[in-house]
């Protein structure tokens, strides 16, 4: 029982299917450790009765020889996605107690794969932050520790994805990155993260934060984890007018491809003045990994990376004032009762909106606004197509990008929540690939001199998700990153 | 030319556009799969996404995309093989999105025009700036509770598709005659009911008045006037009030007025000042519509004939009238009557029947032409006995009555009231030559030259028949008795 904790989704498959384990049993030491590691706060609403239930029918189809590819593995799920009759929050205070009637498309197909829901993971509020500190449930936190033992930030948006991950309170999780949301969390707690091209994965029923940028994925302890549910999450969805009509194959088989030949592109604008030296490292370490993998290294120019952040926070800003108008006292929700229709809907989003959902709003309606319209969101729009135009240009040339995830390790809660400006900052090397619509993937790459985990990321074409899971895996393999974060579930540390 | 209307400081031009709103018909929402028909109990045709919950995305019906397209075609529009849906952003309680989809830069429908005719013969043509799709909003009540308002969301949406004239128009009645034809159009088409009663065609009009060659002037917008009467006494009362506001030194304000169908007035409802700032941008939940020549040439192969193609071919064709011709295309279900009836017999009979004694009996008992007891093959039926002489015209306004009354064939009538013209020559003879003998002196008056007594001799005989006589044979024959 206590290897339960440590095995991969890929090892727990097999021994599932081999029957040396039942999902009941695996299951149960999850619910455990979510209980032991209840101080992270990874979870916000768990949903044991239901994880029971799942891993029982898991059980049953291995037993019937009829398991879907994840039969009896425990998930979690970033509480942006919507579950049927299990509270979703977006981790507001407008939503709180609201309970869907309906299930978002990428968790059913989960759920159809046999997966086992663990429960509702925490998040910044409508995923809007960096460090995970604007949820309404307070701050999910990074089961790593800095050596003077200051609590640090799960990263976020999707930081309790992350941290449930690598604390070993989830085998798996999934969440959504809208600009890096996915990819700077998994940096930060020493795990894996993907986010697909857009439009690989629907985003029905998932609370939309900026539509055009919004993509779901998984994070992960391994690179082969990562593809085995990716295949599960993807797909064709006639719901998502976004969602591309592509064929998805089965990533798993290509995972450990070799990289021999590949061309690995180096963008110059990444570095930035004043990086820290480690990052600098890592990346540097990155890149002869690759090249001692038989990868040839190329120096490109993404000369618009620069303008990438500023644009981001217009956009996305500009979408988000748009999609959370919804939440208005008047159908659902929060309301908080006035006199005139135009009091309730001040005090009900005055009072159901935190501060960081309210600025944003604030800065898409200002950016939308008659008089500025060409100024901002139109001229973002337009510096947005040459970001794409970059990268299309970079693919003609390789086969994959290398940079680091993020700017810094991760940093001691309450550090940046102060200064949004710092706070953005944390997204300037995971923004472009949400502008461009490109998958990107974080995999954890070493240690930093604190302890703290480090994480390179990876870019590719759109579609060519295959391309980063080779090339993440030749990286996994060099970096031999162990998980072993100090406050994770007793047998993981 | 345009109507000018007199003040007290001279003559005033009016100048009037109007945007308005035509529900498509179609089985389903815009963007979701609910039921789009109208008259469910509150809130029963809603989905998840009509609802606006967390998550829910739009997906176009392809199906309001064709009947755009159809329509622009009716329209003689361009169509726009692309085209982009933008939120237009704004919060009320029956907006469930807080935004609604609809098309603000690149519409579907380009310009085309619209062909007018007015009482006095005139044609006018009053073009189409644009044609878009958008979302209907859902309905607020405020009669059901004393503090609360209700919300019904079967209509939140509904497509929509708004379509905007130039402001080409120069009178009430012009504007009227535009909304009818409109209205005429969408009908032949299929793309919407036009029925302005349900809500299905309303118009937003608006009006402004200058003096002859001077720039346009300020206009006010009076919102979703629901029928031809509100829409004339909408532009009658703004442009009274404009004139006399400017007439006395001031100026009109650009506003957005209401219409009180109590007092024919319209009022303020918001000043340019609370004007909304809409933000609009396009939808990123949506891409950019795009079809290619072939969909549009699909879409024209099945359009049906049109009211003006119609009216020109019964006018060349048929022999009618223009004005008959008018009367009988205004609305697609009395043409397709009118052609069933006229099939194969007397064109220009068969429109006088139906446009004098039809419609004047349909009017008295207040029922529409669908409900109208004498069908297409009834009315020809009594044209053929007009025709072939069975009966004179005066005899079939009888017997047209007694159809109408009870549904019967108009043979059946003539038989059973043995009403059949009586056109044995004998007969005839016979009348005439007893009018003749106990009207002598009236005989030798009319041929001592006072020719207008003949009309009185043929009215005696047609007594005599009690108006069975063939009115034809008994001209002609009491023409040759009296001049012999």
């Amino acid at each position: 029982m206590s290897d339960l904790l440590k095995m991969t989704a890929t090892q727990a498959v097999f021994s599932l299917s081999q029957k040396e384990i039942s999902s009941i049993e695996l299951t149960n030491a999850y619910i455990d450790a979510m209980e032991t590691t209840s101080a992270l706060n990874n979870y916000v609403t768990p949903t044991i009765e239901i994880a029971k239930q799942m891993a029982e029918n898991a059980d049953k189809a291995y037993a019937a020889g009829s398991a879907g590819p994840l039969a009896g593995l425990p998930i979690g799920v970033k509480d942006l996605f919507c579950t049927k009759d299990t509270q979703t929050t977006a981790c507001s205070g407008i939503l709180k107690g609201f309970t869907p009637t309906y299930e978002s498309t990428v968790t059913s197909q989960i759920w159809q794969s046999g997966g086992v829901m663990l429960g509702k993971l925490n998040c910044d509020e409508f995923a809007m932050g960096s460090s995970n500190e604007t949820s309404i449930f307070g701050p999910a936190v990074n089961p790593w520790s800095a050596k003077d033992g200051a609590a640090l930030s799960a990263g976020g948006s999707s930081g309790g994805s992350a941290s449930s991950v690598a604390a070993g309170s989830a085998l798996m999780s999934v969440g959504t990155d809208t600009g890096g949301s996915i990819r700077q969390p998994a940096a930060f707690c020493g795990v894996v993260g993907l986010k697909p091209t857009y439009g690989r994965c629907s985003r029905w029923g998932i609370v939309a934060f900026a539509s055009s940028l919004d993509q779901a994925g998984p994070f992960t302890r391994t690179v082969g984890d990562s593809a085995l549910i990716f295949s599960a999450m993807a797909g064709h969805d006639s719901k998502d007018s976004t969602s591309a009509s592509v064929s998805v194959p089965n990533f798993s088989d290509v995972v450990n491809s070799s990289v021999e030949g590949m061309r690995i592109g180096i963008p110059g604008e990444y570095h930035m003045d004043g990086m820290d030296d480690e990052i600098t490292r890592i990346w540097k370490q990155g890149r002869s990994w690759l090249e001692q993998a038989g990868a040839t290294i190329v120096d490109i120019s993404l000369p618009h990376t620069k303008y990438a952040l500023p644009c981001y926070y217009i956009i996305a800003p500009a979408e988000a004032s748009s999609n959370l108008a919804r939440y208005d006292g008047v159908r659902y929700g929060n309301r908080v009762d006035a006199e005139t229709l135009d009091e309730m809907y001040e005090a009900t989003r005055a009072a159901g909106f935190g501060e960081e959902v309210q600025r944003r709003i604030l800065i898409g309606t200002y950016a939308l606004s008659a008089g500025y319209y060409d100024a901002y969101y139109l001229k973002a729009q337009q510096v947005r197509r040459l970001i794409k135009q970059d990268f299309d240009s970079a693919f003609n040339n390789v086969d994959a990008i290398l940079t680091p995830t993020t700017p810094t390790a991760a940093f001691e809660l309450g550090a940046k929540i102060s200064d949004p400006i710092t706070m953005y900052l944390n997204d300037i090397f995971t923004v472009p690939a949400n502008l461009a619509g490109i998958p990107g993937i974080s995999v954890p790459a070493g240690l930093s001199k604190q302890g703290l985990p480090l994480g390179l990321q990876l870019l590719a074409a759109p579609f060519r998700e295959d391309r980063l899971f080779s090339v993440a895996s030749a990286i996994e393999t060099q970096a031999q990153f162990s998980l072993a974060p100090a406050r994770a579930a007793g047998e993981l540390s | 030319m345009s109507a000018l209307v007199s003040g007290r400081t001279g003559d005033w031009e009016i100048v009037i556009g109007m945007e308005v709103h035509a529900q498509v018909v179609s089985n389903a929402k815009l963007f979701s799969g609910s039921s789009a028909v109208f008259g469910a109990s509150p809130n029963h045709h809603v989905s998840l996404v009509d609802a606006a919950m967390p998550g829910m995305l739009p997906v176009i019906n392809a199906e309001c995309v064709k009947q755009a397209v159809i329509t622009g075609l009716g329209l003689n529009a361009k169509i726009n093989k692309f085209s982009v849906f933008d939120r237009k952003n704004y919060f009320y309680a029956d907006l469930p999105q807080g935004y609604q989809i609809s098309q603000f830069k690149h519409p579907i429908v380009g310009e085309g025009e619209v062909q007018i005719e007015l009482a006095d013969g005139s044609s006018h043509i009053i073009g189409v700036e644009r044609l878009h799709l958008e979302q209907d909003a859902g309905k607020s009540l405020h009669d059901q509770h004393p503090s609360k308002s209700y919300i019904d969301l079967n209509r939140s949406g509904v497509a929509l598709m708004e379509i905007v004239s130039k402001p080409e128009m120069h009178s009430a009645e012009q504007a009227a005659a535009y909304i009818k034809k409109l209205r005429s159009i969408l009908r032949y088409l299929g793309t919407c009911d036009g029925n302005m009663e349900e809500g299905s065609l309303r118009a937003d009009v608006n009006v402004s008045v200058r003096k002859p060659g001077e720039p346009l002037g300020t206009r006010t917008e009076t919102k979703n006037l629901n029928s031809v009467r509100f829409i004339m006494q909408t532009i009658e009362y703004e442009v009274q009030r404009q004139i006399e506001l400017i007439e006395d030194g001031g100026a009109v304000t650009q506003e957005t007025r209401l219409f009180d169908t109590t007092t024919g007035m319209t009022r303020t409802m918001r000043g340019k000042e609370d004007a909304h700032d809409y933000r609009y941008f396009p939808d990123p939940d949506l891409l950019p519509l795009n079809f290619d020549d072939a969909f549009i040439a699909d879409l024209k192969k099945d359009m049906p004939e049109l009211p003006d193609e119609i009216k020109s071919r019964m006018v060349t064709e048929y022999g009618l009238s223009s004005y008959d011709a008018n009367v009988l295309t205004e609305e697609k279900e009395v043409a397709a009557f009118y052609e069933l009836a006229s099939a194969g017999r007397d064109r220009k009979i068969t429109a006088n029947w139906m446009s004098v004694e039809l419609f004047g009996a349909l009017n008295k008992a207040g029922i529409d032409l669908a409900q109208s007891p004498v069908s297409p093959e009834q009315l020809g039926g009594l044209v053929d006995l007009i025709s072939d002489g069975s009966i004179s015209g005066k005899i079939a306004k009888e017997v047209f009555a007694e159809m109408f009354e009870t549904g019967k064939d108009a043979k059946q009538v003539v038989d059973e009231k043995g009403l059949k013209q009586v056109s044995d020559e004998g007969a005839i003879i016979s009348m005439i030559d007893k009018v003749l003998a106990s009207n002598q002196d009236k005989v030798d008056e009319y041929r001592s030259g006072k020719d207008k007594l003949f009309g009185f001799f043929v009215g005696q005989v047609m007594k005599a028949s009690k108006g069975q006589a063939n009115p034809g044979m008994v001209n002609q024959i009491l023409k040759q008795k009296l001049d012999t």
